[in-house]
């Protein structure tokens, strides 16, 4: 059994529950074991760096230094220095503060004064930062998973998407490509899925322009869906719960914004993993997807419980005018008092 | 520093060239931020996928900033429309750290109060006062404060996904909170000092 | 006996004198260095110029100097000048010593101080060493006049030329089939669009049939001993299984020949071969040769369809490698370049989009020759395409790839254009960061091109996509770029795309300098002696390098570096014999127990065993002075003579200032 010390990060806990239950359900099968990280914090997603620098890289390595606490073998396991974070976003910053702090030393040194005032250290370059397709298809290997197979996902169109943060910057070189990485498309075809061709499989979904500029957002989730559905995919898969809150959270709005009626679910990679090996829909959170995956996953015989929607507000959004093109200038009135 | 004088103002000139910009963002980038090396290829605006929202391409902020323009680098929407997706970062043929200049350019542009839109910092500064009360971020208080003060006509629209989440478990109605939050106070605390220093 | 001791310090214009106080030197070394022997110490402007030697000769003459130390550049720039300068005195030269205050000093250092202070060091230690040098007679040996030019693209031929036409004999060696190199690919020139085939072939003919040239094609160097005059080089005859004496090149057994191959080399990819082929109708030779690895019958046994139509009988199965023995006085290296992979930019889509080409696919496409008879269609062969964008800089100018300049790229893009302009009437793009069209008539091309309506972006492309975003776009190839004059981001449907792929050095170029005892830059090129001074010389002495091989360039700049080595060949054959090196190393036969380690180690072959007396011996016309054996010997048994343990142990002495006058 291998083990690696868990980052899960905030999203995992809510909007992304469904990534977490699957991977619950895979850690068995693949002989895994994920110790999580006692204690961590919100890494600060992509707002703490852009108002203070040095605050913003101390949070994030306070959950560095607990990990590093964490690496030496306790009551006969093993000892590990991989953290691994499923998400995208959480692995970039885990992984870019490690970088950076040694690529300028000077952060290095005011981080670790910062750190010091709660009685914690860390030596830059002392932790592996993984995420967690990286494990499985490098360490546990497309062969393992492939014997994992009961139920071969035969006949699904499945469009691998990447999103931008995993194989981006890639400051330590952990993949097969910046642009058209093969990891996803290699582990999915090993599930025996369908795998289209998807040019679009490292584009942005907008990260948190949905909460600041949903014009900007709708427009990326509209070439990303609609590239996929151009493609005849049935469902796209994911490795980011950001990623997944923004394509399927937002792609009724996105909809109605553009006036199209795209139906493209979105599922976690881990999810389709569970279902390869048996799993029941239920187990790996399928069906809390907004966009649900009914029809799309009926191709490979998987029948998935339909949960009673809310219905009473839906008649009342259909009344209801569209809301207001909104501009960038909005606001700059606001600003300028 | 060339002076405002009336003969610059008559002549049209809008700006002071403030040579020392270059250097400042440099020193607050994460890394080594290269961005004296920038080309002006325009690999970063060709790459960037919200290109067409930006007030300028990312090149041509660079351009500016070389030029000294601090308040119109600090006005664009340029940093505040970046999306993170380091496209333009691993493409760069200088290698410069155009993502995390964004960083230090929205920092910079809170701090000058220089932004035209407030929505971007608002929710920055909402997400961290979440982090900094909890030690995790809070989804639902998030969305809460931030539509109401920024989006409160796409709150109908966007009811049944809020309904959605909550309904299907997904989203939390109580924060979790960590339990050392004393601590990352603390370290928190001494960062924004350091910060003030640095 | 105490030595009468010159030291002549140089100010190098500003170079040494503005970081250097040079008079302080000077003064210094006259007042501290007395005790040692200094007897004069002087600083001059420039001492290279013949003003500075004089000052040289005349202390030498007029106040009996036993000994000279010259502190200036490098001894790579000038020690060969005032070792001159002091023969010409009458001082035997190896007792002159330059101290580099230059390279070593003024270049690396900016606080004058600290510099001066380190000049006065270096000075002190080489007028300890200068000391302790010994009077040597430089070795006399004759210089084979035969050359060997290895590769034969359009620099090497040139260079093969020059020196057969000379009258002196040439050994040509290509690894491919025949000679011609990249240049026979091509279909025009830039800027004046000569046909390639037209200006290329008759200097092929001429080097195939000259008396003075033996050509040896589908050959490859193997091994590489001696020194300047007397290299001996083995080259490896591949076999072509084909008998050269028979075969007239009637081309029969191409035709017969059932089994077709993707022709990686020649046709770039784009086109095929037969596994029996000469690669193209004008080749040189045109004896065609045999893939054994793509051979039906070296696979299966069975076919020789060749065999049983060839009208001469010149097929042969069992023919073998062979290896060819040669001596020759000078070696001329024109291996070329290697095409940049262009599927390493992703983002560009090269192997994944298929109507994404390369330079060298499209000039395949262009050319009449090649496999669609010049007509610029995409790949499924047919189709002309209405409207092509031509992305500049692939590969170069770029730290994730290369990063140099591939100089070329620009000139080829323009000639894409036209050429795109006038077979098609598409509408053509160029997307480039900087348009270089330095050298005579290439602005005008540009200007040529303009003319034409050719658009241009300027903005390094981002990528270039098949995921249509408009309508406009669909089933199209979408370049995406900043159009960074109009600041305004762009997608800019095309039908195909022509990346103009950047040059690399050679896949092997590290093992090919290595085999002929040079190095290779950071970027991988071949090395010169002086990047301006001395652009076709190595750093070893009678090995040139020239055309692509030294670094990007174009067809001009190539031919003119071939006939330049050239020129400095028949120099060295001209003088007749040259003068080694007179430091080299010797065996102390009564340390030496016989281990011989170092026997191995000799790059130039030169140390040999005396069994009888359990000894090994040092062949002082081979060795070259490098003092591998010295370093390497156990015993302590080998010294290297201008380099003994009194010399330097004497410079380092001096470098740390154990030897100034006592206080």
């Amino acid at each position: 059994m291998k083990k690696y010390l868990l980052y899960p990060g905030c999203s995992m806990e809510s909007s992304g529950r469904a990534y977490r239950d699957s991977i619950n359900a895979i850690v068995e099968p693949l002989d895994l074991h994920f110790e999580e990280i006692d204690d961590w914090n919100c890494c600060g997603a992509t707002e703490y760096l852009g108002i203070n620098l040095i605050p913003a890289y101390s949070l994030i390595a306070r959950n560095l230094a607990l990990a590093a606490k964490q690496t030496h073998p306790v009551n006969g396991t093993e000892g590990t220095r991989t953290v691994v974070a499923p998400c995208s976003a959480c692995y970039l910053n885990l992984a870019k503060a490690d970088y950076y702090m040694q690529e300028r030393p000077s952060l290095g040194v005011k981080v670790n004064e910062a750190l010091a005032a709660g009685d914690l250290q860390y030596t830059a370059g002392t932790l592996d930062v993984r995420h967690l397709i990286d494990i499985l298809v490098y360490d546990v290997g497309l062969e393992k998973i492939r014997s994992a197979v009961v139920r071969p996902l035969h006949g699904l169109k499945v469009a691998p998407y990447m999103g931008c943060m995993l194989p981006r910057p890639d400051y330590q070189h952990r993949w097969s490509d910046h642009e058209h990485p093969t990891e996803l498309d290699d582990l999915l075809r090993a599930l025996g899925a369908d795998v289209i061709d998807y040019p679009l499989t490292t584009s942005c979904c907008g990260g948190h322009m949905t909460q600041i500029g949903p014009e900007t957002a709708f427009e990326l989730i509209r070439r990303l869906v609609a590239d996929a559905d151009e493609r005849d995919a049935q469902l796209m898969a994911t490795v980011c719960p950001m990623c997944q809150m923004n394509v399927d959270a937002y792609q009724n709005e996105m909809n109605r914004f553009f006036g199209t009626d795209y139906h493209m679910p979105i599922l976690f990679f881990t999810q389709l993993m569970g279902l390869a090996f048996g799993r029941e829909p239920k187990e790996l959170g399928i069906g809390v997807e907004l966009v649900n995956s009914r029809n799309a996953l009926a191709h490979i015989g998987v029948e998935v419980p339909v949960t009673q929607e809310p219905t009473a507000p839906r008649k009342k959004v259909e009344g209801l005018p569209m809301p207001r093109r909104w501009t960038k200038h909005e606001g700059r009135k606001e600003a300028v008092k | 520093m060339p002076q405002m004088t009336d003969e610059r103002v008559r002549a049209g000139l809008t700006h002071e060239e403030d040579l020392s910009l270059l250097h400042e963002v440099s020193m607050k980038t994460a890394g080594v931020s290269r961005l004296e090396m920038c080309i002006q290829c325009g690999t970063c605006g060709g790459s960037c996928p919200a290109a067409q929202d930006m007030d300028h391409t990312p090149r041509m902020l660079f351009a500016m900033l070389r030029a000294g323009m601090r308040e119109e680098v600090l006005r664009s929407n340029t940093q505040w429309i970046c999306v993170s997706c380091y496209h333009c970062v691993v493409r760069c043929p200088q290698e410069v750290h155009i993502a995390d200049v964004m960083y230090a350019l929205k920092g910079m542009s809170i701090r000058a109060k220089l932004y035209a839109d407030s929505t971007a910092p608002d929710f920055s500064q909402t997400f961290i006062d979440m982090v900094e009360s909890y030690g995790r971020s809070f989804e639902m208080g998030l969305a809460s404060r931030h539509y109401l003060k920024h989006f409160p006509l796409r709150l109908p629209g966007m009811m049944p996904m809020g309904l959605g989440m909550i309904f299907k478990g997904r989203m939390a109605l109580v924060p979790k909170k960590i339990e050392q939050m004393d601590q990352l106070k603390k370290i928190l605390d001494r960062a924004k000092q350091l910060e003030m220093i640095s | 006996m105490t030595e009468k001791v010159g030291v002549y310090v140089c100010h190098c214009g500003s170079n040494i004198a503005g970081t250097v106080d040079v008079e302080d030197v000077a003064h210094w070394a006259a007042e501290k260095l007395g005790h040692q022997g200094v007897i004069i110490a002087r600083e001059y402007k420039f001492m290279c110029s013949s003003l500075g030697q004089e000052l040289i000769e005349k202390d030498i003459k007029e106040l009996g100097l036993t000994r000279v130390v010259v502190a200036a550049c490098s001894p790579h720039l000038h020690e060969k000048t005032f070792r001159i300068a002091a023969k010409n005195a009458g001082l035997n030269p190896y007792l002159v010593e330059l101290a580099s205050i230059r390279e070593q000093v003024s270049w690396v250092h900016s606080d004058k101080v600290v510099a001066t202070a380190k000049a006065k060091a270096v000075v002190s230690g080489a007028v300890s060493r200068a000391i302790q040098n010994a009077p040597l007679e430089e070795l006399k040996v004759p210089i084979n006049s035969n050359t060997l030019v290895v590769g034969g693209g359009i620099a090497g031929i040139q260079s093969a030329l020059e020196i057969a036409n000379a009258g002196f004999h040439v050994y040509l060696v290509e690894r491919e089939p025949s000679i011609g190199g990249h240049m026979a690919q091509f279909d025009k020139t830039f800027p004046t669009l000569d046909c390639s085939a037209c200006i290329l072939t008759p200097r092929m003919v001429e080097a195939g049939t000259h008396p003075n040239i033996t050509l040896l094609t589908w050959s490859e160097v193997t091994n590489v001993a001696g020194y300047v005059g007397n290299f001996h080089v083995t080259i490896k005859k591949k076999a072509r299984f084909i008998n050269e004496e028979l075969c007239t090149g009637c081309g029969i057994c191409q035709e017969k020949c059932p089994k077709k191959v993707i022709d990686d080399v020649y046709e770039a990819g784009l086109g095929y071969r037969k596994a029996v082929y000469t690669p193209f109708a004008q080749a040189v030779p045109n004896f065609p040769v045999m893939d054994k690895d793509n051979c039906t019958y070296f696979e299966k046994g069975t076919c020789k369809a060749c065999e049983k139509f060839c009208p001469t009988g010149a097929i042969d199965f069992n023919q073998q490698d062979e290896l060819l023995h040669i001596d020759v006085g000078n070696i001329v290296l024109a291996t070329g370049y290697d095409l940049f992979d262009a599927r390493r930019v992703s983002n560009y889509g090269y192997g994944r989009l298929p109507n994404v080409f390369t330079s060298l696919e499209f000039e395949r496409l262009s050319n009449a020759a090649g496999p669609t008879n010049g007509n610029i269609v995409l790949r499924d062969g047919k189709t002309a395409p209405k409207s092509v964008g031509i992305i500049h800089c692939v590969g170069s100018r770029d730290r994730n790839f290369n990063n140099y300049c591939s100089v070329i790229c620009c000139m080829q893009g323009l000639k894409f254009a036209h050429l795109v302009h006038e077979r098609t009437g598409a509408t053509v793009y160029n997307f480039y960061i900087d348009m270089r069209t330095a050298y005579k008539a290439y602005d005008e091309f540009y200007q040529r091109v303009l003319e034409e309506g050719t658009l241009f972006v300027r903005g390094k492309v981002a990528e270039v996509t098949d995921a249509a975003r408009y309508s406009n776009e669909k089933g199209k190839l979408i370049i995406q770029t900043e159009d960074t004059l109009a600041g305004k981001q762009r997608r800019i449907p095309v039908d195909m795309v022509i990346l103009s792929s950047g040059l690399q050095p050679r896949h092997d170029a590290k093992e090919v300098g290595k085999l002929f005892g040079i190095s290779c830059s950071m970027d991988g090129w071949f090395t010169e002696k002086h990047p301006k001074l001395d652009p076709v010389a190595t750093m070893t002495e009678g090995i040139y390098i020239v055309g692509c091989a030294q670094g990007p360039k174009d067809i001009p700049s190539s031919v003119a570096q071939g006939a330049a080595a050239s020129a400095r060949v028949l120099d060295k054959i001209l003088q007749k014999e040259v003068a080694l090196e007179p430091i080299k190393a010797t065996v102390n036969k009564e340390m030496c127990s016989g281990c011989r380690i170092c026997n191995g180690l000799c790059p130039f072959n030169a140390i040999g065993f005396l069994a009888d007396d359990n000894v090994s011996e040092i062949n002082p016309a081979l060795c070259q002075g490098c003092g591998t054996c010295v370093a390497a010997c156990p015993a302590g048994a080998i010294s290297g003579t201008g380099f003994s343990n009194e010399q330097i142990i004497a410079q380092i002495d001096g470098l740390l200032m154990r030897n100034l006058e006592p206080a």
